[in-house]
């Protein structure tokens, strides 16, 4: 089942992400998707993520479709502008991969090139609104007809915890007006932040155009937990959360951060209008099938494209 | 066109006075006549074109885009946003509102919301503002806004998709399609 069509059908999709490798080689994301394959709906192959140069998201892409995991290929609108965007697009879809998450992207400056010249030709609003164009349109910005048009399924993403508060739900509307059909969100590890969100999310109807991920991470170590704390932005990590974490043994932390995420995921999924959960555990994958199996999610994934 | 890089500035001109000067401003007759005439001069253009980047840099920090959003952003300059985001903030804004490109500066899209919010202005914050055309960087937008050039800068608000919209920046391309 695709990850269109289990949203379609209504049950909880659940999706992952892999991190492409640094170098010239597609097979540590084809290991990492037998891994997850049949645990998860679909797989995010970020876009060069944090502005460190990785393989080509659409290429990781490819790679975990022909390992039998539906990929979502991240698409950011830091290092391409908008003739390459749409390249891009029409590249993927001809490959088969028809899952685009759409975000804005990290500045340049926190990766390893700081020097680069940051493009952020399109926002990921008007990405996301060149994409849908591009798909029911059939045509470029330009207005030059494609032949044939691609086939895609519109993904964005959400800080539902950064401000300003008043203005993250209204943020996802204009999103969803620009044609976003799934959201993923950031870590949640305020649930109760995050149940605030969606209630404006419900107020303005969104639940009911966009199918809505929320983002599910496993701490794996003290350190990891004080680098999500302090130095990755737009993460919010709250005092009881840290304060959890931080009671157990150093070497008990990973075990802790995966009770924490299963139990997350349970209170997530009892939340009226959220459709699934995003796991952000890239380099953490083989964690994936513990915290679900204790969230009660079993693996019960169809596999896809074999 | 600027070579300044993209930083969030605090805009020096308060929000109610702003909003009463941009009803003044309104395209009209009188304006488009007058602004038809300077850009057809070729002294008068490039003084006008001067004498607006200089106040609305002193103001707002403007880089000459020449597709002013500073009527629907709370006159703070979402071209000051390094990712020159121009459909409100990413992701990565800090806890306490900063910039997380220059956490000592205030994130700009933050001070939009307060300001539009502050005069019941916040739908604004609501329109789809579409892709900009960078060959317009360096023009009058204040000539561009009164001979109606900006109209396709943004849809029409919550709940319009753009779907039938028109496409942006359109060019004749020869030879049809």
């Amino acid at each position: 089942m695709s990850l269109r069509d289990r949203l379609t059908s209504g049950s909880f999709a659940v999706t992952a992400e892999i991190s492409p490798p640094r170098g010239a080689s597609t097979d540590p994301v084809m290991e990492t998707a037998v891994l997850l394959r049949d645990w998860v709906d679909a797989v995010n192959v970020t876009d060069n993520q944090g502005s460190n140069v990785r393989l080509a998201s659409w290429a990781g892409s490819l790679a975990a479709l022909q390992a039998g995991l539906e990929p979502v290929m991240q698409m950011t609108c830091r290092d391409r502008n908008r003739i390459a965007l749409q390249s891009d697009l029409l590249g993927a879809s001809a490959l088969g991969i028809r899952n685009v998450l759409v975000m804005t992207g990290d500045h340049p400056k926190f990766g390893d090139h700081p020097e680069a010249k940051p493009v952020f030709d399109l926002d990921s609003v008007q990405l996301l609104w060149t994409l849908r164009h591009m798909r029911d349109q059939g045509a470029l910005l330009s207005g030059r007809p494609l032949k044939p048009p691609p086939d895609c399924f519109l993904g964005a993403v959400e800080n539902p915890f950064a401000p300003p508060a008043e203005f993250r739900a209204e943020r996802l509307g204009k999103k969803v007006d620009a044609g976003a059909q799934f959201v993923q969100t950031q870590f949640v590890f305020d649930v109760a932040a995050f149940q605030n969100w969606m209630v404006q999310v419900r107020d303005l109807g969104l639940h009911q155009k966009c199918y809505i991920l929320a983002g599910v991470g496993a701490v794996r170590s003290r350190n990891a937990l004080d680098f999500m704390r302090d130095k990755v932005p737009g993460v919010n990590v709250p005092d009881d959360v840290y304060r959890r974490l931080r009671a157990v043994p150093p070497d008990q932390t990973a075990a802790e951060g995966a009770r924490l995420a299963a139990e997350t995921i349970q209170q997530l999924r009892a939340t009226d209008g959220v459709a699934g959960v995003h796991l952000l555990v890239a380099g953490n994958e083989q964690a994936v099938p513990g915290i679900l199996d204790e969230a009660g999610i079993t693996a019960s994934r169809a596999e896809y494209g074999r | 066109m600027t070579t300044r890089p993209p930083v969030p500035a605090h805009p020096r001109l308060g929000t109610r006075l702003a909003y009463q000067l941009q009803r003044a401003l309104r395209p009209r007759p009188g304006l488009r006549w007058l602004s038809a005439r300077i850009e057809a001069s070729g002294l008068a253009r490039p003084l006008f074109t001067k004498t607006e980047h200089h106040t609305k840099d002193t103001l707002f920090g403007c880089r000459m885009c020449g597709q002013c959003a500073l009527p629907v952003t709370g006159y703070v300059c979402p071209m000051g946003c390094p990712k020159e985001l121009r459909n409100g903030p990413c992701g990565g804004v800090g806890a306490d509102g900063s910039c997380e490109v220059y956490p000592s500066l205030r994130c700009v899209w933050v001070e939009a919301y307060e300001r539009a919010a502050s005069r019941g202005r916040a739908a604004d914050l609501r329109l789809l503002h579409l892709p900009i055309d960078h060959r317009r960087w360096g023009q009058s937008a204040w000539l561009n806004y009164w001979q109606g050039r900006d109209e396709e800068l943004w849809t029409g608000g919550a709940g319009d998709t753009g779907a039938n919209g028109p496409v942006p920046h359109r060019v004749p391309v020869l030879g049809g399609s």
